[in-house]
């Protein structure tokens, strides 16, 4: 039942503070913060159930919520957490506290409806996270995408209406192929044994003749890579970052990204496992061009956002390529990038916007010098441009390299071409801290330094990356648990 | 009661409130407001309304020598129709008023509009279809000219007139056709004759011109050129009823028809309907990519959504008929609430037209805006409205049948349709405010308000708990399967 009041809270959270707004704008960021932080506590009461290894009771499922939604379709609302799904939840949660905290002093319009939407897309998020009914998480994944479009479309930069109905046409061009093959599948599994369902666990069996499982697996994968984004559907995501405000952008590349990895291998690599196999050469390639061209666009951008945005991309360049190499080490390495990325490319979105809140722009060449006005900030701007090229002690290093490990045990090739990207990333990584912070002052700035509360902020985030790299033991010990499902992946 | 009268009992209520307005509308005074006028249509509604549910515990006949027919499925189209036309009165109520002239006459007509609509869909003798199909197509071609003054108004009625007789010709030279071949005009003993031996070309020519009515009727690709002038000239409460309500009652007939009369010629007629469902699916979406009128692209999007719907005729199974009642009940929820914020917007005389003049909508009304958004959204197909849950069904029929290319051509072009719905949501949303434009909106009125309740919470329900309307849309669909499931295997 917990799992229920996890979505029913943030979206009762945002169905309240949206009229509260016009009241005080304060309300409705209380009331948001407060919907947050609950979800976030209740998660972590969840962390007290065992996660370890081994523990399959209760069809291996920790928590478990099963009503009937639609019977004259079979669907269910269904919801179940494990160790994978768990790990996911509370990035999700922990992220949306620090969207809401960083929305505090940068959304002034339309505040109400503002954190209805995001309310609204975490809860989409923690449905895809949950949903273990496939209608279900259909339902959920399309339910990001409208309040998504409005963050982008209503809080953005001038070319806003542009980028929204990018990202709308993209993800819900890709989505609609999604269906097509949800639909194919479920009819597949009627036809070999009678039963209408979307039941997770039901469909996993279905027995699918090789034709058929490919372009039913190849539908699924345009709504996954294109969410995700993989090379070449991530078109969207640079104009969608360069117009969207700072935590906007903290949603749309940290967290969205997380739900079309946890798609991929929650769903994709247990129904399809022959199909996904015979496409992993080609996954593997676009992956490493992915992480490659990249690094090369990240280096050439002048926009700060899309700067980050591309980086964003080599990063989950990595995801995919965990994702694809089809051993349990890769595996790991992928979600424990997913989270690390989640926190530190997130966290350079925050630094950019509480520089663009600065220099009143995203352009790198109006910025410069800016250590010796804002020495913290910079300070803060170098750590997780460290992170992101994959510093050792920090999570994005321990998740690059059990996914670099893993993909040298299968395709030593692949793994070779890929480390090059961490090199890449070191480029522009260090771009990014040597035209904005170091040099000499140009344009004269005399900023404000970091307030108490973006201080704060960061500060936790420097925190949990440098506890994802030095102890990384507990996810990868949640982790295991998620074995107990689709045990030929994770062994 | 009289147990033939109990079978049209709907149709008598509305046809008595009609009449009651027309003889009262002379006797108030010449300037006096016309809204009890309105209000009394509203009652007759809703007691039709309840009639037609009330007929639910009727058993399953015929009545007036076998020509009318209650049971599921011709309940679920009359409590369908009762509801647009109730959504309809309640948002011309007070645009209509004031604005136009012999307002009672526009309530009458929309009462016989109604009587007219139900008529077809439980009519199962070919004349009688005919004959409601006229009733209803007179009174919308007069209701479509009410804008009398202006010069888009009468055009659009002309044009209206003028195509739609031609097509209900068409319609009745079928049935005359189909007669000289069976001997008969009763559907279901159509459906009889035909079982037996070689199938006369005559009754496939039949089959071909009740098509080609039908097809204008619901504005179908190829036969949709009328669509946009009509409804760019038209009041936008008119549009908004002749864009759902005669439209849901045309794809009732047509069903009945296909299914009943000619299921064994489902080889003839399936390839011309999913040709039709391809055609008016591209024609509408790229149409209305193109389109800066809000009603012209609207009407586009009337068109492919007629195709969306015709994609569930060609299941050819129990499935297909219900996912299209429900696809007409979903789509009907959700136009007829759009047309109610274009008509508030807009004013009778279309103040607002193009899609910039919605600029910033939701920040100078947010309740207009922000209905709109919904509306679109859901008309867009997005999860949690009945736009969604309808494509679902819809699409999921479909391809159940074998129809991938199909499905795969609908889906497609669900998606190229998010452009221009999103064209004019970004509108609604952006800045700067075209306030000269937006300033002259009144506040909302209570019956508005009334009738945008009514479409939001229709459009929620059926999008996040759909299965009441889905069984109903099941039993309605099982009256006809007897005949879909025997000649079609």
């Amino acid at each position: 039942m917990i799992l229920g009041w996890l979505i029913v809270i943030l979206i009762a959270g945002g169905l309240i503070a949206w009229p509260l707004a016009r009241l005080h704008p304060l309300l409705s960021r209380l009331i948001a913060l407060s919907a947050v932080t609950l979800d976030l506590a209740l998660a972590l009461v969840l962390a007290t159930r065992d996660f370890g290894p081994g523990s399959t009771a209760g069809g291996g499922w920790r928590e478990e919520l099963d009503w009937s939604w639609i019977p004259q379709f079979g669907i269910h609302f269904h919801l179940g957490m494990d160790g994978l799904s768990f790990l996911l939840v509370l990035l999700t949660l922990f992220l949306g506290v620090v969207a809401v905290v960083v929305s505090w002093t940068e959304i002034a319009t339309a505040v109400g409806f503002y954190h209805f939407n995001l309310l609204l897309i975490l809860a989409g998020i923690l449905g895809v996270l949950l949903s273990l009914d496939l209608f279900l998480f259909y339902f959920s994944w399309e339910l990001m995408l409208v309040p998504m479009y409005f963050l982008i479309s209503v809080w953005g930069r001038e070319r806003r209406t542009h980028a929204a109905v990018k990202f709308f046409l993209f993800t819900q061009l890709s989505g609609l192929l999604m269906l097509i093959a949800l639909l194919a599948l479920y009819f597949a599994h009627h036809q070999a044994t009678g039963i209408y369902t979307f039941e997770y666990q039901d469909l996993l069996g279905t027995p699918l003749d090789p034709h058929r499982a490919m372009w039913i697996m190849l539908g699924f994968l345009a709504a996954f890579a294109v969410k995700l984004p993989a090379f070449p559907f991530h078109t969207w995501l640079p104009d969608a970052c360069a117009e969207a405000s700072a935590a906007s952008n903290l949603v749309l590349a940290s967290l969205m990204a997380a739900t079309a990895a946890y798609a991929m291998i929650r769903f994709l690599l247990p129904l399809f496992p022959e199909a996904v196999h015979t496409i992993s050469p080609l996954m593997i390639v676009l992956a490493v061009i992915g992480i490659l061209y990249s690094a090369i666009l990240a280096f050439s951008q002048t926009n700060l956002m899309r700067l980050v945005a591309y980086a964003s991309i080599g990063h989950l360049g990595f995801v995919l390529l965990g994702i694809f190499a089809g051993n349990s080490l890769a595996l790991r390495g992928t979600v424990m990038t997913v989270i690390a990325h989640g926190v530190s490319i997130g966290a350079l979105f925050l630094v950019a916007g509480a520089v663009e809140k600065r220099v009143q722009s995203r352009e790198i060449d109006t910025m410069g010098g800016l250590w010796d006005t804002i020495p913290c900030l910079s300070g803060v701007g170098l750590f997780f441009a460290l992170a992101a090229l994959g510093l050792p002690g920090l999570g994005d290093f321990i998740g690059e390299f059990l996914i670099l490990i893993g993909t040298y045990q299968a395709h030593i090739a692949a793994a070779a071409v890929a480390a090059l990207g961490v090199l890449a990333a070191t480029f522009y990584a260090l771009r990014f801290v040597q035209y904005a912070f170091q040099g000499t002052n140009i344009h004269s700035w005399h900023l404000p330094d970091l307030a108490a509360h973006e201080g704060f902020v960061l500060g936790v985030l420097i925190a949990v990356l440098l506890w994802l790299g030095l102890y990384p033991q507990p996810v990868l010990q949640t982790l295991a648990q998620a074995a107990s499902h689709a045990p030929a992946l994770w062994r | 009661m009289n147990m033939q009268l109990a079978r049209i009992l709907p149709e008598v209520i509305l046809t008595i409130t009609g009449v009651i307005i027309m003889l009262a509308e002379p006797l108030l005074q010449k300037n006096s407001s016309r809204k009890p006028l309105g209000w009394f249509a509203v009652l007759g509604t809703l007691a039709a309304l309840f009639a037609s549910m009330w007929q639910l515990h009727l058993p399953d006949g015929t009545a007036y020598f076998g020509t009318v027919q209650t049971d599921a499925y011709s309940v679920f189209f009359h409590v369908l129709i009762a509801g647009i036309v109730l959504a309809t009165l309640l948002v011309s109520l007070d645009s209509i008023d004031g604005s136009a002239e012999s307002v009672g006459e526009f309530f009458a007509l929309i009462c016989f509009g109604a009587v007219g609509m139900m008529l077809m869909t439980s009519a199962v003798e070919l004349l009688l279809v005919f004959i409601g199909l006229e009733i209803s197509s007179i009174s919308t071609y007069i209701m479509a000219c009410f804008r009398r003054k202006s010069a888009k108004g009468p055009e659009s009625a002309i044009k209206y007139f003028l195509l739609g007789s031609f097509a209900t010709a068409f319609f009745l030279y079928g049935i005359a056709l189909i007669f000289g071949a069976t001997g008969t005009t009763a559907i279901a003993a159509i459906g009889r004759i035909l079982t037996v031996g070689q199938t006369p070309l005559l009754a496939v020519v039949g089959l071909a011109m009740i098509l080609i009515g039908i097809g204008f009727k619901v504005s179908a690709a190829p036969f949709q050129v009328w669509t946009p002038d009509v409804y760019e000239g038209a009041p936008s409460p008119v549009v908004g009823l002749m864009s759902t309500a005669p439209k849901a009652a045309a794809f009732a007939v047509l069903l009945r028809i296909l299914y009943v009369a000619f299921p064994l010629l489902h080889y003839h007629w399936q390839p011309l309907v999913w040709w039709m469902a391809v055609l008016s699916m591209c024609v509408g979406n790229l149409g209305a990519l193109r389109q800066q009128n809000v009603k012209r692209m609207l009407a586009y999007s009337s068109i492919a959504n007629a195709g969306y719907l015709l994609a569930a005729f060609t299941a050819l199974s129990q499935e297909g008929v219900a996912a299209a009642s429900f696809y007409a009940v979903t789509y009907a929820a959700m136009n007829v609430g759009i047309f109610a914020v274009v008509s508030h917007a807009g004013g009778f005389g279309d103040r607002l037209t193009l899609v910039q003049d919605y600029r910033g909508l939701a920040y100078r009304s947010p309740l207009l805006g922000g209905a709109m958004a919904f509306f679109l959204i859901s008309l867009i197909g997005i999860p949690f409205t009945g736009g969604f849950f309808g494509k679902f069904y819809v699409f999921a029929a479909a391809l159940h049948s074998g129809m991938v290319w199909l499905t795969i051509i609908g889906l497609i072009n669900s998606g190229i349709a998010c452009y221009y719905y999103l064209r004019l949501l970004a509108a609604v949303y952006s800045k700067p405010v075209h306030t000269d434009l937006l300033d002259g909106i009144p506040r909302p009125t209570m019956p508005l308000l009334l009738a945008l309740v009514l479409t939001v919470a229709a459009t929620l329900i059926l999008g996040i708990v759909p299965g009441q309307v889905l069984s109903l849309a099941r039993a309605g669909a099982n009256t006809l399967v007897p005949y879909v499931t025997t000649a079609m295997k």
